[in-house]
């Protein structure tokens, strides 16, 4: 049908089009990250790498990356041994409040985070633990456990069930399963899970602001230049953090993308 | 006596469990439960004092600022949830019936990408292709019309919150129409049904539960966002967000910014729970 043909390529460039707004921002921030303009505008201005140059010349900014470098590898290990441990009682137990419990595992991600940033400052500050780096880790892994365990969740429903059984007729004990099959079947969810987590982590502005105090991260930083004047540092020092997270996204999308499709094969 | 299985406690199966219970009990249900707490505490002298009074409650819901401030937000939102939905409908719908499998999980790839990058970075990104002076007031000058203003406008708000929610909004539609049973599509038009009507009459129905889903979503993030309107919009009128931020930030008012932050969460839960009960409703006859 012509009517047909013609209303697919109509759809087809629509499409196209929400692409394009969605990633225009991102190549947007790429090349006025080279531009030699105070405020980009077409036509463009010289290539520069000046942009760079100012923003890693700043020790605060070497400083909030070394800091997010520790928040989010370590939110990273704690979210996806806490996503792990729920994704597998979900997988393999039935008990009375497991709906509760499903609830709490999922719920954080829907509370607006600037409503659970206020709340966490005001909770951390009654035990004195607000403004260290140890608040931003204890916030985070709030946040990124339940996307832990959705990426672990998903691996483990590919297991065979028959598996587990299997070792322990053959003698294994529980925690012996759980480290020579478990584990090792989940294993790329497990990487993919700490590269989400870790980027998450990593690109998380609101709590960490609110409960960073003094000890910034990047975006904290990248918050606070904003709040000043237009500054294409942002630009400098958000095309190297969009670098870290994508590199991160990839490998996880890899793993899981990958993997999924190894069981039809096997 | 009775006869109670005395069952030796599974200390494996805690062992799973009560990590999650845990970190989420101390640093999730505790402090938003030690916020609603809060929201009854006093501020003297710049400290929170333990109280249980509710002058806060009093003071923030008897201002008209404050209902300013919330309706606006709420009609942000909902405004930015009918936007999000519309303009992701025909791309998910292409994605969903008329693209190759290899095409759509592509796409869902790349959709997910801006979830786990900076929305500071790409907001920012706007301000300049938004601004007086900017990309598309330049293209826009190019060709005899503008400048327009579309920084610190609703319009601007309206970009910031379409950046945040229509990667999402792609995913859940393109997912809710891809499971709809294409026989059923087919029979409509054998029918006689025609293509858009069979669109309005037959795949939304269907797909109902997730587009409800989609927009749901769209709704708590464009709600809860402070970084759009403040600076795609210019936070005039503020929204509850951005309220937020003030009392708390400056003024150390926290138990008043935790009035604000409960009676969105209530909100939320309203228009959840609406909405989800919407989604799940038998059709009627």
């Amino acid at each position: 049908m012509k009517d047909d043909k013609l209303l697919r390529w109509v759809l087809a460039f629509y499409t196209a089009l929400v692409f394009l707004f969605v990633f225009a921002p991102i190549a947007a921030s790429l090349v006025f990250s080279f531009n030699s303009d105070r405020f980009p505008t077409i036509p463009l201005g010289t290539f520069t790498t000046d942009w760079y140059v100012k923003a890693f010349s700043n020790p605060e900014v070497w400083d909030a990356a070394l800091r997010s470098l520790i928040v989010s590898s370590v939110t990273a290990v704690i979210a996806t041994a806490i996503g792990f441990s729920a994704a597998y009682t979900d997988y393999r137990y039935d008990f009375r409040g497991k709906k509760a419990f499903l609830v709490l595992s999922l719920l954080p991600p829907t509370i607006p985070l600037i409503i659970l940033a206020l709340a966490m400052l005001g909770w951390l500050s009654m035990f004195h633990a607000s403004g260290l780096t140890i608040s931003i880790i204890i916030a985070h892994t709030v946040l990124c456990a339940p996307f832990a365990m959705a990426v672990i969740r998903l691996r483990l429903s590919q297991m065979d069930p028959n598996l587990e059984p299997a070792a322990w007729n053959l003698g294994a004990s529980e925690w012996v399963t759980m480290k020579s099959v478990v584990i090792p079947f989940t294993l790329p969810s497990i990487i993919a899970s700490l590269c989400l987590t870790a980027a998450v982590s990593f690109d998380e502005f609101a709590v960490a602001w609110f409960v960073s105090g003094l000890n910034k991260t990047v975006p904290v930083v990248i918050l606070e230049i904003l709040t000043g004047n237009i500054d294409p540092q942002v630009n400098a020092i958000g095309t190297a953090v969009f670098l870290v997270s994508i590199t991160l996204v990839v490998i996880a999308q890899v793993l899981v993308m990958g993997r999924a499709k190894k069981p039809e094969a096997v | 006596m009775t006869t109670k299985p005395t069952t030796r406690p599974d200390y494996y199966a805690i062992a799973w469990r009560l990590p999650l219970i845990v970190w989420q009990g101390l640093f999730f249900v505790g402090p938003l439960l030690f916020m609603v707490a809060m929201s009854f505490f006093l501020v003297k002298n710049y400290r929170m004092e333990a109280a249980f009074q509710f002058s806060n409650w009093q003071r923030m819901l008897s201002k008209d600022f404050f209902w300013d401030a919330y309706f606006f937000t709420l009609w942000l939102a909902l405004l930015a949830t009918a936007i999000t939905s519309v303009v992701a409908f025909p791309a998910s719908y292409f994605l969903a019936f008329k693209a190759s499998e290899k095409t759509r999980r592509w796409a869902i790839f790349f959709l997910i990408i801006p979830f786990f990058t900076s929305y500071l970075v790409r907001v920012f990104a706007w301000q300049v292709i938004l601004a007086q002076s900017g990309v598309i007031n330049a293209g826009l000058s190019f060709i005899g019309i503008g400048p327009w203003q579309m920084l610190n406008t609703q319009f601007g708000t309206m970009v910031g919150y379409l950046v945040l929610c229509l990667p999402l909004a792609v995913i859940l539609q393109t997912f809710s129409l891809a499971n709809i049973d294409t026989r059923l599509v087919e029979a409509a038009h054998n029918l006689g049904c025609g293509r858009l009507r069979a669109v309005f009459t037959v795949v939304m129905p269907l797909a109902k539960t997730g587009l409800v889903v989609a927009a749901v979503f769209c709704f708590i993030l464009s709600f809860g966002d402070f970084v759009s309107p403040y600076y795609l919009g210019g936070s005039k009128p503020p929204t509850l967000s951005i309220m937020i931020v003030d009392t708390s930030k400056s003024g150390q008012q926290w138990p008043r910014a935790a009035v604000v932050a409960i009676t969105m969460i209530l909100t939320l839960l309203v228009v959840a729970f609406t909405a989800i009960g919407f989604a799940y409703r038998k059709r009627g006859k």
